[in-house]
């Protein structure tokens, strides 16, 4: 047990403490409006000038080859400061460590250092009209065109910026004989290819964050294909484990909301209700716990071992923490709380939470079966 | 940074954990509902031999001198195993106060030898639990303010209690009490670590409780079978389960953590015991619930094991603070609420 972090990380800390500092941005648009998108990109390109857009990934690609420790407290460091939503996140944290696991050595170096760069924007082709939670209910299909490569066809919604990404990655049926997970293929898809049609759409917020992506007889290289045809469900699952688990929410960006908790309690004064007060106290030590349940995790991966389905166990824990902060910065708001401002926002946020990246009710089912052993329905 | 127990850690746990499958089965905990003294002194004896009285001695007063990151874990196995005995009071809570007191050298040697159990009066001494078969009883002076000026004879101070857990043997501290008290010579900082290391050692009882209740309902669900299949294939069963199971492993963590902050004698130690505490009262009791509910109505009786452990569970929970009260400690220490 060693709960300090030596002093190369700290002065890691201290390094990117000062530059996000002097750097945050402040009052951007939302990223999931078209000229907030736009602002938000301008930004990410800032990080990736100064070597701060992905820590953990190889010198080569824009990183620091950072372990994943100091990447924890880049997290920490970049919540506390109020940086913004990173919109490039669908890439840098869901893509690329399936593309760093799957991909070719040509792969990585095409795909990893335009995706760092913010040059390549990436959203995820997951759900389909007839396959939210049951993504193995995915209809979209590829199929070999005969001069080479192969022709997509179908439909991909609730894509989250898709109307202002430029690539899509996703699950196409390559085998018309398959059922469920079997005969599944990943594919990587340029957005502006003949035959793409995207649809922007408002989400709960108001927002242009959601995009159905129509694709028609769409033509991909070979090489648009992520670790070989047929394979498509366990590179998926790949995914969706950084998407439940740490890289997508790490501790910070709840630490950092349960410290402004804490600051908006103590604005409010004599205002806060034993009640409230209690509700307070219960949500800054769930986003402790959660800390400390990923510290122990780290652990474990830094001796070698994968989280695998104990990732469940961080989505459902992340997303109720995520709508409990913001629900109860919301009562410490009272009538106040109806304006269009950053705790309702968060919280129209945080109700996405127990939706995306397979509903809390498939992962409790998970929990329950891969880490208890109940028998499966 | 790295959390995680040592190899050394995990084998000791394991140790004990091994230790108690055998010599503390659910029918030895039964056996301590009808002679809790008897079977506390039995097993007492296979435990002082492993050299848990003296595990948070120093070496240089006759103990193993392991450190509460030590300590902890082999608690949460005490909870596993719902062990009829104050470990807790006598190994983590007394036996360093005693260590530290000149005048208790002849207590520390019966203690070490495994002669002599301790129980802690926390509250204006409603209950202590075993009081009825201590040798000695710490008497504290207002919790939060520190643990344990006083030692009294149990024999005389207290009066045997029937609790809902029959095993932990609850007396009524007598008031005023017929012996003369005797203070421990103590620091303030001293009395303040043994009331973190019980919050602390309690909470860790309580994960091992609650790990006991959900692996004994996941096994039972996996068996029981109500219209044609296993009830543990049904969602609303599932997700009782998985709750319980997210509330334990969210709960451990910290419970690790404060014993790391007691080690460390980090400023924010009462912080995290409080924390500890809160998250490992609250999990216990949810998953005590939840295993009684998913067990249905076999578990509504005394005739098979569970309520052993769910009993522990209702009848510790709220020693050492309550999850609502150890709260209040981290709304003062956040700076949400005046001490």
């Amino acid at each position: 047990m060693d709960l300090t972090y030596t002093e190369t990380e700290q002065a890691f800390r201290t390094q990117a403490r000062k530059w996000l500092q002097a750097n945050v941005p402040r009052g951007l648009r939302s990223g999931d409006t078209a000229e907030g998108f736009a602002q938000h990109v301008e930004w990410e390109k800032r990080l990736f000038d100064a070597r701060w857009a992905v820590v953990s990934w190889p010198e080569r690609y824009g990183g620091r080859d950072a372990s994943l420790w100091e990447w924890l407290i880049f997290e920490e460091e970049y919540y506390r400061a109020g940086a913004p939503p990173r919109v490039t996140q669908n890439g840098i944290f869901l893509l690329a460590p399936t593309v760093f696991e799957y991909g070719t050595p040509q792969q990585q170096d095409a795909i990893l250092p335009r995706m760092a760069a913010a040059e390549d924007l990436w959203c995820q082709g997951w759900s389909e009209p007839g396959a939210g939670s049951d993504l193995a209910a995915t209809a979209s299909r590829a199929v070999r065109d005969p001069a080479g490569g192969w022709r997509l066809t179908g439909q991909k919604t609730w894509t989250t910026r898709g109307a202002f990404c430029t690539h899509l990655f996703g699950l196409f049926r390559t085998d018309p004989a398959s059922e469920r997970h079997r005969g599944l293929t990943y594919f990587l898809v340029a957005l502006d290819a003949d035959g793409v049609t995207v649809r922007g759409f408002e989400r709960l917020d108001g927002d242009e964050g959601f995009a159905e992506v129509f694709l028609e007889d769409v033509h991909v290289a070979d090489d648009a294909i992520l670790g070989g045809v047929g394979e498509g469900w366990r590179v998926a699952m790949s995914t969706t484990g950084s998407e439940r688990g740490l890289t997508l929410r790490s501790p910070g960006r709840f630490m950092s909301a349960a410290e402004r908790l804490i600051e908006l309690a103590q604005a409010r004064g004599s205002d806060v209700t034993p009640l409230l007060r209690d509700r307070i106290v219960q949500a800054w030590i769930d986003a402790e716990a959660y800390q400390l349940f990923t510290l122990g995790q780290v652990t474990k991966i830094a001796d070698g071992g994968s989280p695998g389905a104990e990732s469940s166990l961080n989505k459902v824990f992340w997303s109720e923490l995520d709508i409990r902060l913001h629900a109860t910065a919301l009562d410490l708001l009272g009538a106040g709380a109806e304006l269009d401002g950053p705790w309702m926002r968060g919280f129209l946020f945080a109700l996405a939470g127990p939706i995306y990246a397979g509903t809390n009710e498939i992962q409790r089912n998970i929990i329950a079966e891969r880490l208890l052993g109940l028998p499966r329905t | 940074m790295r959390f995680a127990l040592s190899e050394d850690q995990r084998a000791l746990r394991d140790g004990v954990r091994e230790l108690l499958a055998g010599e503390c089965p659910p029918a030895l905990v039964r056996a301590a509902w009808t002679d809790p003294a008897a079977a506390a002194r039995s097993l007492w004896a296979k435990l002082t031999a492993l050299g848990i009285a003296g595990a948070a001695v120093p070496t240089a007063r006759g103990g193993l001198g392991l450190a509460a990151c030590d300590v902890v874990p082999l608690l949460e196995e005490a909870g596993r195993a719902a062990v009829p005995l104050p470990i807790l009071e006598t190994a983590f809570v007394a036996a360093p106060l005693l260590a530290q007191d000149a005048g208790a050298t002849p207590a520390l040697e019966r203690l070490l030898a495994g002669e002599l159990l301790v129980a802690c009066a926390l509250d204006g001494a409603t209950g202590v639990p075993y009081g009825a078969i201590a040798d000695l009883v710490l008497v504290s002076a207002g919790a939060a303010d520190g643990l344990a000026v006083h030692v009294l004879d149990a024999g005389s101070a207290c009066r045997p209690e029937r609790s809902i857990d029959h095993a932990r043997a609850v007396a009524r501290l007598l008031t005023p009490p017929s012996v003369d008290r005797r203070p421990l010579a103590l620091t303030h900082g001293e009395r303040v670590a043994a009331w973190h290391r019980g919050v602390v050692g309690c909470a860790a009882e309580l994960v091992g409780l609650g790990r006991t209740l959900l692996a004994r309902t996941a096994a039972y669900v996996k068996e029981r079978h109500q219209f044609g299949v296993p009830v543990g294939s049904f969602q609303a069963v599932k997700h009782h389960l998985a709750d319980g199971l997210l509330a334990l492993e969210f709960a451990a963590p910290a419970v690790l953590r404060a014993a790391w902050s007691i080690d460390r004698g980090c400023a924010s130690v009462g912080r995290d015991a409080a924390m500890a505490k809160a998250l490992a009262s609250e999990a216990a009791e949810r998953v005590a619930r939840i295993a009684l509910q998913c067990h249905g109505a076999i578990a509504y009786t005394t005739e098979y094991d569970l309520h052993l452990f769910a009993k522990r569970v209702w009848a510790s929970s709220r020693t050492w603070g309550s999850a609502e009260w150890q709260r209040g400690r981290v709304a003062v220490a956040l700076g949400l609420q005046l001490d």
